[in-house]
């Protein structure tokens, strides 16, 4: 049960900066997820707070406490990792308890502990195994089991389902939702799948080049992205983003179209059009040249272009339509509300 | 591959005949050791040679065990073994720790000292020996065990195939360990040896007949024959001049000093057999 603040957290290699400060307030028991592309610091991030790198400027708080130079093991964290690093000789129960035995705890202890986090985690029968006896999912269980046991004030998750199949990495996800919430420990979880960090995080962190683009709550990052990079990362198929010129309420594209934004806003902007927020309209002021159609059950995707405009243009469509239905084209409106403006320059939602 | 084991007719006997044919050449210079060892000094001058063992055998050990020609052949096998397994264990000791820090951590001049142990390995014993006798004649080492295995300790072969195994265990296991709360010497002791051993019962093995046959540096550095290796005294029962050789406690003596990297290989086959076929990651 922690509390964990960053202030102005940066870090360097050398002379180049990969993390250029970062601040937030994690409340007691939150689980926040860091989300971003590959590069952008996110897993550095989570290591600073590990104390597995070294924070180059800024200040890390847990529960209050100052715990920049702190060894990892000073922290009172429990990190579990992408490939879950577990020790390979020593059997499942050796390697959840193998933290309480450094601590020097009594063995009767330890046994109960690993014996009370194996229950939970359903790993029972397989304690005295060896981890490569077991299958991904269980490792992956293994893996939390080692931080729970340990009662920290702060799991740290460094990209944890990664390697798991689509089907496992869906039940590992609400496991891992409903562990943390029947814990109540405090969470950082390191994602860069925005599935995941949709339907894991309390709040999110979308990261970018070192940068927090963002960061609230899931819905809040979707429905108001503070950028164009977290509106495009966040909702899947990303959000179209096209140039225009505004007038007031209306958005006016680069072929002369014209469309209402429900934002005041002059000059150069970007306009985003989620994909599933088109809807068809035989009068609607956008009409799309369909190139393909991809049926996905659910939705249909249509993929093509507006006259006079190169840039491709997703919309996600309800229920099955067929390609040769759709072809050619086909219109359609988006509610003034659904629109987000960004300042063409900044990038910077208006 | 139901075929290989089904199969039968001529070329599976040809097949074997070859193979059993292959054992024999190879095996009967030892059988003929073994069988000289068995028999009286009379049988093995006068031709034929004897190619069935005799009635000898307790006698020609018993002599070679007890009393030998220079020193007792048991305390020879002795020293050899003090030897071999000093150089075995200190160099799979020394090279576990120097990899260790290599791999592990970050210290000036780290790339520099990796090749300079990586140097010497193109320094074989025999072009270092003579500095090497001067310093341990120096530090008055001579005829002592630690004169015999000191100079010997040092593996860059061993240290290199350890740093390679090393560079091959991902970080975050060193880094699991570390928010576990080990210390450096307590991942190496509690994660790192442990998961070495497949490669230390490997080394183990090359490094005791390495250590068993050494030759030439015994010879230079041990006078007192109480303090002579096996190998190096089945040389020395070789008569100089007009003596006569005592042929069947010299074989005796051969087939005696065969015997322990035979146990060595077959014992650790075992576990090295093991480690390879449940191999971890």
């Amino acid at each position: 049960m922690a509390t964990v603040t960053l202030t102005g957290i940066h870090k360097s290699y050398g002379k180049t900066e990969v993390i250029h400060g970062i601040d937030i307030d994690i409340a007691d028991g939150e689980l926040i997820v860091i989300v971003g592309p590959s590069g952008c610091g996110k897993s550095t991030l989570l290591r600073m707070v590990a104390g597995l790198e070294t924070i180059t400027s800024g200040d890390l708080l847990i529960d209050g406490a100052r715990l920049n130079d702190a060894e990892p093991m000073d922290r009172n964290i429990a990190m579990v990792f992408q490939n879950y690093a577990l020790y390979p000789h020593m059997s499942v129960a050796d390697n959840m308890g193998y933290a309480l035995k450094i601590a020097r705890r009594p063995k009767g202890e330890i046994a109960e502990r690993v014996q009370a986090a194996a229950k939970m985690l359903q790993l029972e029968p397989y304690l005295a195994r060896k981890p490569r006896e077991l299958s991904g999912g269980q490792r992956q269980r293994v893996a939390m089991g080692r931080a729970i046991v340990r009662d920290p004030a702060v799991f740290l998750f460094d990209e944890p389902l990664s390697n798991l199949d689509a089907k496992l990495r869906v039940q590992m996800r609400l496991e891992i939702k409903a562990l943390q919430r029947k814990l109540g420990v405090t969470s950082l979880y390191v994602t860069h799948d925005q599935v995941e960090a949709m339907t894991l995080a309390d709040r999110m962190i979308v990261m970018n080049a070192g940068v927090a683009e963002q960061i609230g709550t899931p819905l809040d990052v979707y429905e108001r992205p503070a950028t164009v990079f977290a509106a495009q990362f966040i909702g899947s198929p990303a959000m179209n983003v096209l140039p225009a010129r505004a007038e007031g309420r209306v958005a006016r594209l680069a072929n002369g179209i014209g469309i209402e934004t429900g934002t005041d806003a002059s000059g150069d902007v970007l306009v985003g059009m989620r994909p599933e927020h088109m809807e068809r309209d035989p009068d609607g002021p956008i009409a799309l040249d369909i190139r393909m159609a991809e049926p996905l059950g659910a939705n249909t995707l249509l993929h093509g272009s507006l006259a006079g405009i190169a840039q491709e243009i997703v919309v996600s469509l309800p229920g099955v339509h067929r390609e040769d239905v759709m072809a050619g084209s086909a219109r359609f409106r988006i509610a003034p509300e659904a629109c987000h403006l960004f300042d063409a320059g900044t990038g910077r939602r208006l | 591959m139901a075929g290989m084991v089904e199969k039968r007719g001529l070329s599976h006997w040809l097949t074997h005949a070859g193979l059993i044919l292959g054992v024999l050449v190879i095996f009967f210079p030892i059988w003929l050791a073994f069988v000289a060892s068995t028999v009286s000094q009379q049988d093995i001058v006068r031709p034929p040679m004897p190619l069935l063992p005799g009635d000898q055998f307790f006698e020609n050990y018993r002599r070679a065990l007890v009393a030998g020609v220079n020193a007792p052949v048991a305390w020879m096998l002795f020293n050899s073994m003090v030897m071999a397994m000093g150089i075995a264990i200190g160099k799979i000791v020394i090279s576990l720790l120097s990899a260790f820090a290599i791999v592990y951590f970050r210290f000036p001049g780290r790339m520099l000292f990796f090749w300079l142990i990586f140097l010497t390995l193109m320094l074989p014993v025999e072009v270092r020996i003579v500095p090497t006798y001067e310093v341990i004649a120096g530090f008055g080492m001579l005829n002592s065990y630690t004169g015999l295995i000191l100079p010997l300790i040092a593996s860059a072969t061993a240290t290199f195939l350890f740093r390679q195994f090393f560079l091959t265990i991902p970080d975050e296991l060193a880094e699991a360990a570390r928010v576990d709360g080990a210390g450096p010497m307590r991942f190496f002791v509690d994660i790192l040896v442990p998961m070495s051993r497949t490669n230390i019962a490997a080394l183990f093995v090359i490094l005791f007949i390495y250590g068993w046959n050494q030759y030439l540096w015994p010879l230079l550095i041990t006078t007192d024959p109480s303090m002579n290796t096996i190998v190096m005294g089945i040389k020395q029962m070789f008569p100089s001049g007009d003596d006569l050789a005592d042929w069947p406690v010299i074989m005796a003596t051969s087939i005696l000093a065969m015997l322990p990297p035979v146990v060595v290989v077959i014992a650790m086959q075992k576990l090295f057999i093991r480690g390879l076929v449940d191999s971890e990651k």
